[in-house]
């Protein structure tokens, strides 16, 4: 940040340092306890008494969804996995042709969602599952707010199925390219694409009206709702980026607010859970706090050339986690 | 920023050829072979045959468009979900090798590389290998517009089974190969027998790499030609071959000893791919500036262009600019004629 003239305010030596052995891809929490999802074979439960790594998958991690009672991740063995809070962890499904499961997600009453190859899977908090074959590779998977819905990301669009509807033939939101990860507005009201462009495809649900959110300057590889629900946050440029999804219209004819301008590019983004505040993560290996009202900065991990690759806030907001490429992660206490 | 230097990234190798040629050969002798390496194998989903390797990804072969149907703008949307998973085992393995159906257009596999960031960042293209079936290539040029493409394509060309030709079957099919890419490696070779440092670690899109760019028809090769048939041959010879001309695929050479300008060259070879593009396979350059102590190298897959300035022109060293492209119908009068005009 040496570009920076006046030295930001800085938690960053505030923050409990731990080390992962290899990369960390994602980062999920059971209360107050930090879990970070290495990208071979493990988890690594980090409560400030000592971490635990614990061995659940026969290779690499592709994906990872948390609810506060399980972290479920997909691998490159096959296997759709749940760990609970004591690291206890099962099998809940296995690729009958051992394909990688590198999408998941899951509902909120209890639902998994989870593909390999062309096929998505959704067993449903009763235990029925149910499968969808989409028109190509499932690259992305999200649940509506409510459950019922699930959004599938694919090459030329989205499908839009309810699971539950035994029959009843899936909506698809179209529009040209690879569609590589999905998200839903918390008001079900928007659903976004990130794109193998540098941009973000969107459609407002009810006339299936296009958006095209674009000007990034890489892939945009991280998304995130503010607590309110009303502005997306994305990675994918050289500072945070996020679009206003007030009103009926969305962002369409709006700008996108650009907040924490930085010499390196973001790379993950997580917004907090109560307050108008994200976490911005770059290249460089620095992460930021953003206060969104007014686009102050707090500086909660100095660079040090590692690549931010996980972010995350424990459910009430005062923890922030950060892992990086290189398995160096913080635990930062508010 | 940690910018990845290109010897730390992990080289892929890209496997074509027509079905039946022996690409699973080679595959599996490449594995087999005691180097100590490790490899992860991304083969297509057909490929059933066994093949005895501990990282071995079944890929749909996905062609997707970018920038909403630009036909150059073509990238294997299994290769970008597949490296991206891979790479977070890095260090179970050395270098990847990504096998393609017989049908495959190897150019998508190749932008994949230089369209995605991502994939980009963490592996290079070292070379694309095809294995070419001596016997019935000559037929396949014909009626399969696939198989010239992967000809087409080749940095490194096996041409194999030639225990099953005659010498002059062996000659001929030689010379078609050569009629359209002069400029690859040609080996000839038995059950794809070969060393592995003629196809693996080639660097062949390292613009560091692009020193020489002579067809290789015009060299003596290290190959066996005293069983030609010379006498009796009235065709046009180059170097002990027939010379033939292959319909639609052609390689144009040019080359000059003037000085370049350019403001003048860039416009116009960004003009010419972004009209061209579709047709041009592949395209390689060095180039001498005006005023510049530098040699400048560039090199191309259809629209896509890479370049930057090698290094300083040497003592005594002679400043000759000369571009390769390898394409399907190309407007031979009009790039030359273009070229032309790029002389400072």
């Amino acid at each position: 940040m040496a570009e920076l003239n006046a030295p930001l305010p800085s938690l960053a030596d505030r923050a409990r340092a731990v080390s992962a052995e290899g990369t960390i891809v994602g980062v999920h929490f059971f209360r107050q306890v930090p879990v970070f999802v290495l990208g071979e074979e493990a988890l690594l439960f980090a409560p400030p008494e000592g971490n635990r790594l614990v061995a659940i998958h026969g290779g690499a991690i592709l994906a990872s969804a948390a609810d506060g009672q399980r972290i479920v991740t997909g691998g490159d063995d096959g296997k759709l996995i749940a760990t609970n809070r004591d690291g206890e962890y099962e099998t809940i499904a296995t690729d009958d042709k051992k394909r990688w499961v590198d999408q998941v997600a899951l509902g909120p009453d209890g639902a998994v969602a989870w593909a390999a190859g062309k096929v998505a899977h959704v067993r449903t908090g009763k235990g029925e599952q149910r499968d969808l074959e989409a028109p190509s590779t499932v690259a992305g998977l999200c649940f509506f707010p409510k459950g019922f819905r699930l959004a599938i990301a694919h090459y030329n669009g989205a499908t839009l199925w309810f699971p539950n509807a035994a029959g009843a033939k899936p909506d698809v939101l179209e529009w040209k390219g690879s569609h590589l990860g999905v998200t839903v507005s918390p008001d079900g009201k928007f659903l976004v694409t990130t794109m193998q462009e540098q941009t973000l495809h969107g459609w407002r649900i009810v006339d299936a009206k296009h958006m095209r959110m674009s000007g990034y300057s890489a892939r945009v590889r991280s998304l995130s709702w503010t607590h309110d629900g009303k502005a997306l946050a994305t990675s994918g440029s050289e500072q945070l980026i996020l679009w206003p999804f007030e009103g009926k219209d969305g962002p369409m004819g709006k700008q996108p607010m650009l907040l924490a301008q930085s010499p390196a590019r973001c790379s993950v983004v997580a917004c907090h859970p109560r307050q108008p505040v994200a976490a911005a993560g770059f290249a460089d290996g620095s992460v930021l706090l953003v206060r969104l009202d007014d686009g102050a900065l707090i500086l909660a991990r100095e660079a040090d050339g590692e690549p931010v690759s996980a972010l995350g806030w424990s459910a009430e907001g005062q923890v922030l986690a950060m892992g990086t490429e290189n398995g160096s992660a913080g635990v930062l206490t508010l | 920023m940690t910018a990845i230097p290109s010897s730390e990234k992990i080289p892929v190798t890209v496997l074509t050829g027509y079905l039946g040629a022996g690409k699973t050969t080679l595959l599996n002798r490449i594995l087999s072979e005691p180097h100590g390496k490790k490899y992860a194998v991304i083969v297509n989903e057909f490929g059933e045959i066994g093949i005895d390797n501990e990282l071995v990804v079944n890929a749909d072969e996905e062609v997707f468009e970018m920038n909403n149907g630009c036909i150059c703008c073509t990238v294997r949307g299994d290769l970008v979900r597949i490296i991206d998973g891979l790479m977070r085992r890095k260090g179970k393995f050395d270098a990847i090798i990504v096998e393609t159906t017989g049908l495959a257009d190897p150019a998508p596999v190749a932008q994949t590389f230089f369209m995605d960031e991502n994939v980009g960042a963490k592996t290079r293209l070292d070379a694309v290998v095809t294995v070419a079936d001596a016997k019935w290539l000559k037929d396949r040029l014909k009626d399969a517009p696939e198989a010239k493409n992967q000809i087409a394509f080749a940095d490194v060309i096996l041409l194999n089974k030639t225990d099953l030709v005659t010498p002059g079957e062996l000659a001929e099919v030689e010379a078609r190969i050569r009629a359209i890419n002069p400029y690859a490696k040609l080996h000839r070779t038995e059950r794809s027998k070969i060393a592995l440092d003629e196809v693996l670690g080639r660097n062949a899109f390292d613009l560091d790499r692009i020193l020489d760019i002579e067809p290789e028809f015009l060299t003596a090769d290290d190959h066996d030609h005293h069983d030609h048939d010379h006498g009796h041959d009235h065709d046009h010879h180059h170097g002990g071959l027939k010379h033939y001309h292959d319909e639609d695929m052609q390689s144009i050479s040019l080359n000059t000893a003037k000085p370049l300008d350019p403001d003048k060259f860039f416009p116009w070879v960004q003009d010419l791919v972004a009209t061209e593009g579709k047709d041009i396979l592949r395209s390689k350059g060095i180039l001498n500036f005006k005023n510049d102590e530098e040699r400048f190298v560039f090199q191309g897959v259809h629209m896509i262009l890479d370049g930057d300035h090698q290094r300083k022109w040497k003592e005594g060293e002679e400043r000759t600019s000369r571009i390769v492209f390898i394409g399907r119908h190309l407007p031979e009068d009009k790039i030359r004629k273009g070229f032309e005009s790029c002389i400072a």
